[in-house]
């Protein structure tokens, strides 16, 4: 670059090969939208399929496609890629940094990701059809029984986990190395905390996860047999490192979620978040206990009783530090002066959602109740209350909360507020009936049911049609807001919002703290 | 609403069964012990929070504190929620310990799990084992719609797993191509079929009656068409039945040396056909999963080479080896309907000696 200028180039290599957060940050957002929409678009097949008994749309071995690349696409292409947009847009601006770390490997981590999804999206018009073994692939069915379409699908995973790691060694460094004069570790707003924790389980788990995959394409193309008992492997040992990829895995999707919550509450309690130190402490924990606990997705295996036994007790364990952070956020409601703008509607969502979907797990961890729950549509209802109501109702509270921040923009309020009564009813009347049909005996991943299920069914794929339109009223309204929202220019968008994300203009400018601020308070004081 | 008004409790079913064992009674009860304590608290926590969404809104003119902890309160509920842990983790223990007791069975069956129906061998200390397979008998037309669907649709089998109430029954669970899982709510008993890999649970049921269940783990296409339906009978009905079963497989075998009419094969293979290979080939033969059957070149050519397919497989395929699954009567029969329906019309009638010959060879 010859000339040194400070705006962001123009036409599309702006997109290309920048190496600013914040235009990576938006990359990442709404290609993670863009990949909700197409996951979102799957699980409308599988709820049109599920509508009545009988088969009536697609085949048996469609559908199993469909719950694939359903979970796949959502877990690895929108819930995760969308956080990892929030954490570039904010972490630099909350820790007072003028960009990421690594800027040049953080445009790599995002461009490689199009094409992972690319490939993984066209082995649905391979012969054989995509992967049909669910995005647990479980061998063998995964590796001598897979269509031919697994070596694209194991690579795309490959690329992922590349990206994935890139990523998260970039969180770690930036919030290791470039923290403003002032901003130590206890000082940290927990979104930025919860990234930190997150990133080293990432780095941790996503390389078992690139094992495991590397363990397929071996048994299947080069004669190995590592999940096949007639070669001398086992086919449990996938579940074995699968889940201890997998079990942290859904923290390194609700931590951040945790993160999102705990800037959003306090702002509209006008009320320093309670408990700082004991949310720090307990997402530490969560972590920590994430790396134990990984069988109880596992209990009818036939794992001998002592390991049973240890792995529930360590799966209730977590209940601990999860009831520690509701009750943090319901005290740090507590005698506040509350609002109920849709940024905070989502968080008290997620909250109540988040809280059942709690309550479910903590049943689940029951080793013996669990051989009645397992792989029932009660596992299923209880995920999406994690994942749907946890992760995506906090993201969403998260777009709304910084969205007038990044466009200098404010969305309809009123839009807002309807969006989430849509979502929040709509969620509902999907998952709860979940519970029953599960409760009842209604096994998951199946195309076809008996007919005692079929009211339940029927009411989940309403639901899941009103909740999947409501995402449409999302489009819109950010597009609109972006487009022709009214202006905002007040630094502080929201009267009680705090941190340093706060002080620099609206809409925030492409480069922000080229000068360190000085910090002196403590994270969410006020 | 008219939808939820035809809601009515004898349809829904909201709860887990008790089900009919002792074990499945314990597990019932730790269940809903465990959920009465997540509605406490969730009652408790969500009250404070809705009173302080309705007392504390600013629009109400109220004025924000500024705490921010509270060493004690954060110290109770640390501890507190650790000691209703412990409560919880002591009859959960007991229950599973039960639920680990696979001594002293006084029967044994092996269930092996195939894509997609069960087998199931009674384990005789003579030698004389039962076996059998317990294949789907919901017709293709129910699934597709075009007829009213019976009551117990998806749930039905063509031959239950039969067993003596009051007994213990010692399931030992495998399988022969990928994972599945067999899963009873009534008796509470699930556990994976793993190729290459034996687990074990049982089951003691007091009462007289048919429980069904399903395949719980993902197993490629028919996931959702592999049920498990158990008899239970009383132990004299259980030894009739047993006898019953001996006697027609001598039958069978006696059969097996016998020349069948053509006729009584093309009879014999349709109904073979339609349990063992339609779901993959098709009811025309026009294929799916598998290779088409009508106008098929393995099967309107050599004999040989056809027979080795179906008794042997096709390995790294979801063709299996038929010949562990039917005896050779049904395999006769099925190779001359083969051969003969679909338009094949190759003119060939395979009888039971040849498929003998041919697996001995």
């Amino acid at each position: 670059m010859g000339d040194h200028h400070h705006g962001p180039a123009t036409g599309v290599t702006r997109w290309l090969f920048t190496t600013n957060h914040k235009d990576i940050g938006t990359m990442y957002l709404w290609f993670s939208f863009a990949m909700f929409l197409l996951g979102g678009f799957f699980a409308m097949v599988i709820r049109a399929e599920l509508f009545q008994p009988g088969m009536q749309l697609v085949e048996p071995a469609f559908f199993n496609q469909m719950t694939t690349l359903h979970g796949l696409v959502m877990v690895f292409g929108a819930i995760m890629p969308s956080f990892v947009g929030l954490a570039n847009w904010l972490i630099p601006m909350m820790i007072g940094a003028p960009d990421m770390a690594l800027p040049r490997m953080n445009n790599w981590s995002f461009w490689i990701l199009p094409p992972a999804f690319l490939m993984l999206a066209s082995t649905l018009f391979m012969e054989g059809g995509a992967p049909a073994f669910g995005w647990t692939f479980y061998a063998p069915l995964s590796t001598t029984y897979a269509p031919p379409s697994v070596t694209f699908f194991i690579f795309a995973i490959h690329i992922l986990g590349v990206s994935s790691i890139m990523g998260s060694i970039n969180i770690i460094a930036t919030v290791m190395n470039m923290r403003a004069p002032g901003m130590t570790y206890m000082k940290m707003p927990m979104f930025v905390w919860t990234w930190l924790i997150t990133a080293f389980l990432l780095v941790a788990v996503m390389p078992v996860l690139a094992g495991a995959v590397t363990m397929m394409l071996m048994d299947i193309h080069f004669g190995t047999s590592f999940f096949s008992a007639a070669g001398g492997g086992d086919p449990v040992l996938f579940q074995h490192i699968f889940w201890f990829f997998g079990h942290p895995e859904v923290y390194i999707i609700i931590l951040p979620a945790f993160g999102v919550v705990s800037q959003i509450i306090p702002a509209f309690s006008r009320k320093p978040l309670f408990g700082y130190a004991s949310m720090v402490y307990a997402t530490a924990s969560i972590a920590f206990l994430s790396f134990v606990v990984w069988a109880h997705h596992m209990y009818t295996v036939g794992m001998p009783v002592a390991g049973e036994l240890f792995f529930m007790y360590a799966t209730m364990l977590i209940a601990v530090p999860t009831g520690v952070k509701v009750f943090n956020w319901i005290s740090t409601m507590w005698r506040g002066s509350l609002s109920f703008e849709t940024p905070m509607l989502f968080s008290i969502g997620f909250l109540v959602l988040f809280t059942l979907g709690g309550f479910t797990g903590l049943m689940l961890s029951i080793a013996p109740a669990d051989f009645q729950y397992h792989d029932t549509y009660f596992v299923v209802a209880h995920f999406h209350y994690v994942m749907v109501a946890g992760a995506v109702f906090s993201m969403t509270a998260a777009v709304y909360y910084w969205l007038p921040k990044w466009c200098g923009r404010m969305y309809s309020e009123s839009m807002g507020k309807i969006h989430f009564w849509i979502s929040f009813i709509g969620f509902n009347i999907t998952f709860f009936p979940q519970h029953f049909v599960g409760l009842a005996g209604m096994p998951r991943r199946i195309p076809d049911y008996a007919l005692q299920f079929a009211d339940f069914n029927m009411m989940s794929s309403i639901g899941a049609f009103i909740y999947g339109a409501s995402q449409l009223l999302f489009l819109y309204n950010v597009i609109a807001t972006i487009v022709s929202g009214e202006r905002v220019s007040d630094e502080k968008v929201w009267d009680g919002a705090e941190g340093l994300e706060w002080t620099v203009p609206t809409p925030a400018p492409y480069h922000t703290f080229e000068e360190p601020p000085l910090v002196s308070k403590p994270a969410g004081t006020f | 609403m008219a939808l939820f008004a035809s809601f009515t409790a004898a349809q829904n079913q909201v709860n887990m069964s008790p089900g009919v064992t002792e074990i499945g009674a314990d597990i019932f009860e730790l269940h809903m012990l465990i959920m009465w304590i997540c509605v406490v608290i969730g009652v408790a926590v969500f009250a404070v929070m809705f009173y302080s969404i309705y007392a504390h809104r600013k629009s109400r003119g109220h004025e924000a504190s500024q705490f921010h902890e509270s060493t004690k309160v954060e110290i109770a509920w640390t501890v507190v929620p650790f000691l209703i842990l412990i409560a919880m983790a002591v009859p959960a223990t007991s229950t599973l310990l039960e639920v680990y007791d696979n001594d002293e069975a006084e029967l044994d069956v092996l269930i092996t799990g195939h894509q997609w129906k069960w087998k199931y061998e009674y384990l005789d200390e003579t030698g004389e084992n039962i076996s059998f397979f317990s294949n789907l008998t919901t017709p293709q037309e129910e699934i597709y719609n075009t007829e009213t669907k019976g009551d117990h649709y998806l749930l039905e089998v063509d031959e239950p797993l039969v067993i003596p109430t009051n007994t213990k029954v010692r399931f030992l669970i495998t399988a022969n191509d990928v994972i599945h899982s067999w899963w009873v709510p009534e008796l509470a008993v699930k556990r994976d079929a793993i190729p290459g890999f034996i687990n074990e649970a049982w089951t003691r049921v007091p009462q007289e009656g048919i429980y069904r269940g399903q395949c719980t783990e993902l197993c490629g296409a028919y996931h959702g068409f592999m049920p498990v339906v158990v008899h239970a009978v009383s132990p004299d009905e259980f030894q009739a039945w047993q006898a019953a079963k001996r006697g027609a497989a001598q039958a069978e075998s006696q059969l097996a040396l016998q020349t069948l009419s053509a006729d009584e094969l093309m009879a014999q293979g349709k109904t073979v056909y339609e349990t063992a290979c339609v779901a993959c080939h098709g009811a025309q033969g026009e294929g799916g999963i598998g290779n088409a059957i009508a106008g098929s070149s393995v099967v309107m050519g050599d004999l040989s080479q056809h027979m080795a397919i179906v008794a042997k497989g096709v390995a790294g395929t979801a063709m299996q080896a038929f010949d562990a699954q039917l005896n050779d009567v049904e395999l006769a029969a099925v190779l001359t309907y083969q051969r003969n329906a679909f338009g094949n019309n190759t003119g060939d009638i395979v009888q039971p000696g040849d498929v003998t010959g041919m697996n001995n060879g």
